[in-house]
């Protein structure tokens, strides 16, 4: 496709004529690195939410556990998570990984793509903490009753949350989880930081080596964008079809 | 000093990450990061009130654009918005701007369409009943909003606004991208220099992050509380 408009651009300290290329992100290599670069994102994104739904779960419960020590360790995993940039979370996993880390895991991580587990890592502990918060409060609509009963039915505490309190606390937290989900896709960009080819970090490579700055990242930020759009109408739609029809809100 | 499992590194540079090259170069480390966390906040504090209040207009040709506006920014990345700045900026001023001044202009854009959903549900939370009986005195639907819903919304808001800076705080670690020595950054540099010590490093600089952030999130909770009471009398 060839499309080239000049655009301008005038300001106090001059002038200066930039020559459009849309065909740079369009077609050939480029184009291939910036779609390299979604698939990348994606994937990175669907592991770390995975994961980090499964490590929420985890440290919701064991925030609402009676056993003190429990709820504190959990308490102040989340208040330390929660409070600390994403960004040195990434640097202190990818680099602080070697001081760790036992050998064993670290020789296992880097026999496989150590930027990218790195990030995996990062990206579901930053994550767990806020889908935590998400379940807790899910868990906490529930009425308690549905608790008494199943502990009077011969449940233990463990067994009841497992089959009776999170199936209906999981279907209320769907929609934050899927927001949770979005904020994940564009922090996953931070993995760029590590070397992980993913979006930003294309776009960003396709800008040095062609120097079309404005195409490369007008492109990415219509494919985040989508991203987005595509989330936040499933959340919609899943309210619409699913929450409200039987009354559960 | 006895070397603790490798802290002795931190103690060693603990000027360098408080305040950077300070009296013989530019202000950096902590010091750096907490001055483009207040100046951006404040910025976005008024864009974001002015934003905020363009979404509750009841003319739809200024309340639509502004809303795609602020859900386009907040669709992106922080990382997008700080390139995009980095690009556009020296286009539209035609002259070099200092990163320092790029980041502030990245973070009050991308905080900015937060702040606005804040003042946007603030302003929606406020009864219906102020604006009609301010109507009914003959005041005019802008004099309403400003002088008699807006003081009200924005006292319930001032939490979110403390939970925004908290964000904000965390989020100038990003503009170690454009190479802006604040905290983060410096900690790459000395972790570069020292070279076996990432580990404590990067603790140690989360841990500063952690009593920043810490400190306000608690006294958002408080004032929440506060409020609460106050509503409850």
């Amino acid at each position: 496709m060839r499309g080239n408009v000049n655009g301008q651009f005038s300001g106090r300290g001059g002038m200066f004529t930039y020559q459009f290329d849309w065909s740079v992100v369009l077609t050939g290599q480029y184009a291939q690195w910036i779609a390299d670069g979604i698939k990348v994102t994606i994937q990175l994104s669907t592991v770390s939410i995975a994961l980090s739904f499964l490590m929420g779960l985890i440290i919701a419960v064991m925030r609402l556990s009676h056993l003190g020590p429990v709820r504190w360790f959990a308490q102040s995993y989340l208040e330390f998570i929660r409070n600390t940039p994403l960004l040195v979370q990434f640097f202190f996993w990818y680099f602080g990984s070697y001081q760790i880390l036992p050998q064993s895991v670290n020789d296992w991580l880097n026999a496989r793509d150590f930027e990218f587990s790195a990030a995996v890592i990062a990206l579901t502990i930053y994550t767990s903490a806020f889908i935590a918060e998400d379940i807790r409060s899910g868990i906490r609509s529930i009425p308690k009753e549905q608790m008494e009963a199943a502990r009077s039915s011969g449940f233990s505490y463990v067994r009841s949350m497992q089959y009776i309190i999170l199936p209906q606390a999981v279907r209320i937290t769907i929609p934050p989880l899927i927001s949770q989900f979005l904020n994940l896709t564009k922090n996953s960009s931070l993995a760029m930081t590590i070397g992980v080819a993913e979006l930003t970090y294309q776009a960003r490579q396709v800008e040095s080596y062609t120097f079309k700055g404005f195409e490369a990242f007008t492109a990415a930020t219509l494919v985040y964008l989508l991203l987005s759009l595509i989330i936040t109408a499933l959340v919609t739609l899943y309210d619409k079809k699913v929450l409200s029809p039987t009354g559960m809100k | 000093m006895e070397d603790w499992f490798g802290f002795k590194v931190i103690w060693d540079n603990i000027e360098h990450f408080l305040i950077g090259r300070y009296p013989s170069g530019p202000i950096g480390g902590l010091a750096l990061t907490i001055w483009l966390a207040v100046v951006s906040c404040s910025l976005s504090i008024v864009i974001g009130i002015f934003l905020g209040l363009l979404c509750v207009s009841q003319n739809r040709f200024v309340k639509y654009p502004v809303l795609t506006v602020v859900n386009c920014i907040r669709g992106i990345p922080l990382l997008m918005v700080i390139f995009w700045m980095y690009f556009l900026l020296p286009a539209f001023t035609g002259g070099v701007v200092p990163e320092n001044w790029t980041v502030i202009a990245a973070l009050t854009v991308f905080t900015s369409a937060y702040m606005s959903q804040i003042v946007q549900a603030g302003i929606e939370a406020i009864p219906r009943g102020q604006m009609e009986a301010g109507l009914s005195t003959g005041l005019s639907r802008t004099r309403v909003m400003i002088f008699i819903v807006l003081p009200q919304a924005l006292r319930n808001m001032i939490p979110s606004f403390v939970n925004q800076l908290v964000s904000l705080i965390k989020d100038t670690s990003l503009a170690f991208i454009v190479g802006v020595a604040e905290l983060t950054h410096v900690a790459t540099q000395v972790s570069n220099r020292t070279m076996i010590y990432p580990a404590q490093i990067f603790f140690f600089i989360a841990v500063v992050y952690f009593i920043l952030c810490f400190m306000l999130t608690s006294y958002s909770r408080w004032l929440e509380g506060r409020l609460a009471y106050r509503k409850a009398i």
